[in-house]
């Protein structure tokens, strides 16, 4: 591990990154988790039941925000604890004209920043923002990191 | 039908082993688009102590969702699929989890509170190897919406 626990501070900054997610990227999502609610695959269905469009998996969002906190610890097992709250779905379009597979999806922000450290654990807290279409998605999204 | 406040403190106790794949995991973090070799390559994990690929912080979902199943599938619940929504997910690792763990788990319901005509049921799922060590605690709460 290249970081070093003492020499970081509360308020640093971990980085910031963008994840895309289109249609293609949601059924492979349901295929590996197990999650066929039709919400993530079909427009008619998500529609029927009230919501904007077909929206991701709560948990591909969660799952995918955290890779910013393991690249930059550089082991994902040093993430000992992993919370958020779900609060407004991201909606992705079927992009028209847009190869299916290749499509450019919706643009998830996401960007970390130590919110505690506790020097007997020898851990810090990451307290992530992550929005997509200008709207924080995830709240309360907060990653311990054990060095 | 409504949601019954006796689930609370109904505990599901562990079924069959889930048996940790190599490919699950390398399957797994592709799809959420992590790209730690540690994920992916026998190796690379072994540089970093592990004695084989490691799993996503994320990937005892697959393990919670399958225990959070016996309790939806349950007719005593009275709760419909349909109209769940996922309100908010922890995972706290004891250890990580890694190809070959062999893991049972027990499922707790915690809290149901009424909301509306729906509840927030608050789930638990302990995980542990076959042979009793503690792996992974995931708590979920579910929000099932009520009837119009």
């Amino acid at each position: 591990m290249s970081i070093d626990f003492d020499s970081l501070s509360v308020g640093d900054s971990i980085g910031e990154t963008v994840v895309s997610v289109n249609r293609a990227d949601l059924v492979r999502y349901a295929g590996a988790s197990g999650d066929f609610n039709p919400i993530h695959w079909n427009e008619r269905f998500a529609t029927e039941v009230g919501l904007p469009g077909v929206i991701a998996h709560g948990m591909f969002t969660m799952g995918s925000a955290v890779q910013l906190v393991t690249d930059w610890v550089g082991d994902p097992g040093a993430v000992v604890d992993y919370q958020t709250r779900f609060t407004k779905p991201v909606v992705v379009e079927d992009v028209a004209g847009a190869s299916p597979t290749d499509a450019a999806g919706t643009e998830i922000s996401v960007s970390g920043k130590i919110g505690t450290r506790d020097d007997d654990a020898r851990t810090v807290r990451v307290d992530l923002t992550v929005s997509a279409a200008g709207q924080k998605v995830l709240v309360k999204s907060q990653a311990v990191v054990r060095f | 039908m409504s949601i019954s406040p006796d689930l609370a403190g109904r505990v599901y106790p562990a079924g069959d082993p889930y048996i940790v794949g190599r490919e699950k995991i390398r399957e797994f973090a592709a799809a959420v688009k992590a790209t730690s070799a540690a994920h992916f390559d026998v190796e690379a994990a072994g540089a970093l102590g592990y004695a084989d690929v490691v799993a996503p912080p994320t990937f005892a979902v697959l393990i919670a969702q399958r225990a959070d199943a016996q309790l939806i599938a349950d007719p005593e619940s009275g709760i419909d699929f349909s109209r769940v929504v996922h309100a908010d997910q922890r995972f706290t690792h004891h250890r990580p989890i890694v190809a070959g763990d062999e893991l049972v788990t027990e499922l707790h319901v915690d809290t149901v509170r009424a909301m509306g005509g729906g509840a927030m049921i608050t789930t638990r799922a302990e995980i542990s190897t076959t042979g009793g060590r503690h792996v992974a605690t995931t708590i979920s709460s579910l929000l099932v919406r009520g009837e119009e």
